[in-house]
């Protein structure tokens, strides 16, 4: 018997119009959990490294995660799984809300979706009926208006919908894929579906799923709710905090520009929270976890939609402009379906361009004088790649290299192709500096988390920090205690912090629970509900597996290092792997240099981020390693010079 | 002063109440996770929203979330029904009923479409809340219990008398007696 995963893909061939419910090998579960990591395993097999991401042989892959389905409080993210048309490389991209667990309770672990369609559809799962059906009546319509016609269509008020916007559709590299309160942002994942002209995915499940010890892991979530509850250390505190100084004042603001300290003042939380009691209906948590992390928003004129996180701030300050302006936007970009990470960052670049006169009223005739026009004008283009729109919906880096005549210089905060968070600050911080260069996430939020982003002054509170800090293990006691402000840790150190901060969100993405319980949250507080330490007992009860915290790293290091064999089949090398220039005034490239051999190393990778035959076959990836010798990515010989790995794991 | 106990004329009755504050209801669906599971078999060796005795209705960008235990089961759907407008949107009388009726498949188990009832949890030995108010913590569903002096059961007479004098009266006591012989022999 197969538990806590039903232990069937859904396969959609969207080319053929064929689906196909298919078994899948329980020992990848032993392998891989779940989730991204079993997505990336098929990805390995199925996509050949030349596929263009918007071409029907690339794979679109949903995963539930493990957990999904079982009594675990916060276990809801779905992975969304393929390559992204902004990097050319890998991407995860996650959602919370309910649509993993109802997968679940249809029958599925995954939707694994390949070709593409002659028209654009949607597709119906309802247990075992699976239908691709036509969607041209929803063409152009708004992400949620999608769900709530479906709902309607469908007749049923239960179903869960993942849906592209117009942005989607039209293959926009910020598109999103909606789902109720949560979206799957990074990269451009809702221009592979719109690639593959599937408007939406519309599930509903009433089957059972088996656990594997049942009394005891009830026992176990039952106390998890008051716990998750009542710990102000994780979920989202954005949703309920108003005083925003620590984003506004520190937090670049126009092209991830200038910073304006000081803009935060007592007269402007007044206002700002009297225009947000006035916009704000209702707040909403997701499925199975007492959190409320979001919060639904009713703006004059715009549909409905649901505010999360960092989105609050984004394109106010992207424009220069204040609050109103964000809620009224983010209504129009919730509908199209567009991250509100990147997005306001083209669009306050194409602003940019303008005021340089490298772009003129020539590709932008009748551009608006002020930051909100300037804004919505821009957003219609790029939303309908009309113009140059259609140059600027590649993203900024890209867009940059297209349109050239100097715009290259205009383009200083991405990371490999990617628009990153608007910050710009003093001293280079070396496990950040790593963050930056070597995570496949390519977004620092994704990948920081666990260790505390910056030391205690006081030794009294860091010596009480230390001291509750269950979910550290004992070497990063050692290193926080003696981590002094205005110090670097040892190279040790910043290696392991980055390996341990982005291990954990391995860990998040396989089994479907929320970053803001675990992986992402620990760095504030260090008490995250979720960590390397309790987690192993959940899954084993769910599941039957057996498991301690070693073998759980080892399977985020198999997932993470298969993940990395993905991005360096398709071309990724050391040469790419840097942070923004100017994200620090005070850089030392030398040190750099010097943290990042010694994580290559850790990591058991060559001097070129490669992974080594060693690492790959020590963690059973031996047909990764045979595959990069047949490809002449690694050398063909036993005795390739690499220093053993010294890690202390 | 003594007190006599008079154990043949009043009895205590306990009564049971789930009290919801919708404000607070943020549609997580815990309630009906841990009803499932409270009510598979064997314990929590499933968790089954769709098992559940308790609905959370939602449209996640519109409605109040309203969470709904199930109540008895009908063999008829009613024949009028309300529509309600709230806040500009339209619901009928189904949407916040907590009937298991035949109008719609809410409180059925999924295969074989049996009715689901809310039974207050009851267990040996006796939860100290029932399982969904113990998952809520945000606190849209509360418990409360207290005792109730109820007249001895004896003066209460219960539907089933009441319907069956209605009958004799109408019909005479010996149709009535054929009608029930007919009806155990068939059932039979
Ligand atoms: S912590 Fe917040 S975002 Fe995460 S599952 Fe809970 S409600 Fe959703
Ligand atoms: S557990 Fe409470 S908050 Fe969550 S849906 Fe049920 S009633 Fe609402
Ligand atoms: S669901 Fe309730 S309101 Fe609707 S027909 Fe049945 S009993 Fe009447
Ligand atoms: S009281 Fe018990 S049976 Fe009734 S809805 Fe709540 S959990 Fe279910």
């Amino acid at each position: 018997m197969r538990y806590a995963e039903t232990g069937y893909n859904l396969e959609v061939d969207l080319t053929r119009g064929t689906v196909k419910r298919v078994q899948s090998d329980p020992r990848l579960t032993e392998l891989h959990l779940g989730g991204q990591g079993t997505a990336a395993k098929i990805l390995w097999e199925r996509v050949p490294p030349e596929t263009d991401p918007l071409t029907p042989e690339n794979f679109l892959i949903f995963s539930a995660g493990l957990l999904h389905g079982t009594p675990v409080p916060g276990a809801n993210r779905t992975s969304v799984s393929t390559f992204s048309p902004l990097t050319n490389l890998y991407v995860n991209s996650l959602m919370g809300g309910w649509f993993g667990p109802e997968l679940k309770h249809a029958g599925y672990d995954k939707i694994v979706i390949g070709g593409e369609s002659p028209g654009l559809v949607y597709l119906y799962i309802h247990n075992d009926k699976v239908e691709i059906r036509d969607a041209s009546h929803l063409a152009g319509k708004g992400c949620q208006e999608t769900a709530t016609l479906l709902r309607e269509e469908l007749k049923d008020p239960r179903i869960q919908v993942a849906a592209i916007g117009l942005a989607g559709e039209n293959r926009v590299f910020q598109a999103t894929i909606e789902h109720a309160n949560s979206s799957a942002s990074r990269h451009g994942v809702g221009a592979v579906m719109g690639a593959k002209r599937l408007k939406a995915i519309a599930v509903r499940g009433t089957k059972d799923l088996n656990i594997a010890s049942p009394a005891k892991l009830w026992e176990l979530c039952r106390n998890k709710y008051q716990e998750i509850h009542d710990n102000k250390n994780c979920g989202d505190p954005m949703a309920h905090d108003h005083n925003e100084s620590f984003h506004v004042d520190n937090f670049a603001w126009g092209n991830a520009r200038t910073r304006r300290k000081g803009y935060w003042s007592k007269e402007r939380e007044e206002r700002w929270v009297a225009q947000w009691k006035e916009v704000r209906t209702r707040d909403s948590g997701c499925y199975n976890c007492p959190k409320d992390c979001h919060y639904t928003i009713s703006y004059p004129g715009r549909h409905p939609y649901f505010l999360k996180c960092f989105n609050k701030l984004t394109y106010c300050m992207a424009a220069f402009e204040e609050i109103d302006f964000n809620y009224d936007i983010l209504g129009l970009t919730s509908a199209y379906g567009l991250d509100g990470f990147s997005t306001p960052q083209v669009l306050a670049f194409a602003v940019e361009l303008y005021e340089a006169g490298i772009l003129t009223d020539k590709e932008l005739p009748d551009f608006p004088a002020d930051g909100a026009g300037r804004f919505f004008y821009l957003l219609e283009k790029v939303v309908r790649r009309e113009g140059i729109g259609d140059v600027l919906a590649n993203g900024v880096s890209r867009a940059a290299a297209e349109i050239g005549n100097g715009a290259e210089a205009f383009d200083h905060n991405t990371t490999k192709k990617v628009e990153q968070v608007p910050l710009k600050l003093g001293v280079i911080n070396y496990p950040f500096f790593l963050m930056y260069c070597t995570g496949e996430k390519m977004n620092i939020t994704q990948i920081e988390g666990s260790f505390p982003q910056a030391p205690i002054a006081d030794r009294e509170k860091r010596q009480k920090f230390v001291e509750s800090w269950n979910a550290a293990p004992e070497r990063f006691k050692k290193w926080f205690l003696e981590w002094e402000p205005k110090e670097h840790m040892p190279i040790e150190a910043a290696v392991n912090v980055c390996d341990w901060n982005e291990s954990m969100h391995y860990v998040d993405d396989a089994i479907g629970t929320c970053a803001w319980l675990s992986s992402f949250r620990g760095q504030f507080g260090g008490s995250p509900p979720y960590h390397l330490f309790n987690l192993p007992e959940i899954i084993s009860l769910a599941t039957g597996m057996e498991l301690d915290s070693d073998r759980l790293m080892e399977i985020s290091r198999r997932n993470r290092q298969l993940v990395r064999a993905l991005n360096i089949r398709r071309g990724l090398r050391r040469a790419e792997e840097k942070p923004p220039e100017d994200h620090w005034k005070i850089r030392d490239h030398e040190m750099e240099q010097k943290h990042l051999d010694a994580y290559y190393e850790f990591k058991g990778w060559t001097r070129d981020g490669i992974p080594t035959k060693e690492t790959l076959d020590g963690l059973g990836l031996g047909y990764v390693s045979d595959d990069f010798v047949n490809r002449g990515i690694l050398p063909d010989c036993d005795s390739v010079p690499v220093r053993k790995a010294g890690e202390s794991r | 002063m003594e007190v006599v106990a008079v154990s043949n004329q009043l009895k205590k009755r306990t009564v049971k109440e789930i009290r919801v504050n919708l404000d607070k209801c943020i549609g997580c669906r815990a309630c009906e996770v841990a009803c499932s599971g409270f009510h598979a078999k064997p314990k929590y060796s499933s968790i089954n929203p769709e098992r559940s005795r308790v609905r959370v209705v939602m449209d996640l960008l519109s409605d109040v979330y309203v969470p709904i235990r199930a109540g008895d089961y009908t063999q008829a759907e009613c024949s009028g029904r309300n529509t309600y407008t709230i806040n500009g949107k339209e619901y009928t009388q189904c949407s916040f009923c907590s009937v298991s009726c035949p109008a719609r498949d809410l409180f059925r188990e999924p295969d074989s479409g049996l009715p689901l009832k809310c039974d207050m949890c009851e267990d040996d030995p006796t939860l100290a809340e029932p399982m969904c108010v113990q998952v809520c913590r945000c606190g849209a569903l509360t418990y409360a219990s207290w005792e109730e002096d109820v007249a001895e059961e004896s003066v209460r007479r219960g539907e089933m008398e009441i319907g069956l004098e209605c009958l004799v009266t109408r019909f005479g006591k010996d149709k009535v007696a054929d009608a029930f012989d007919q009806l155990m022999g068939e059932k039979r």
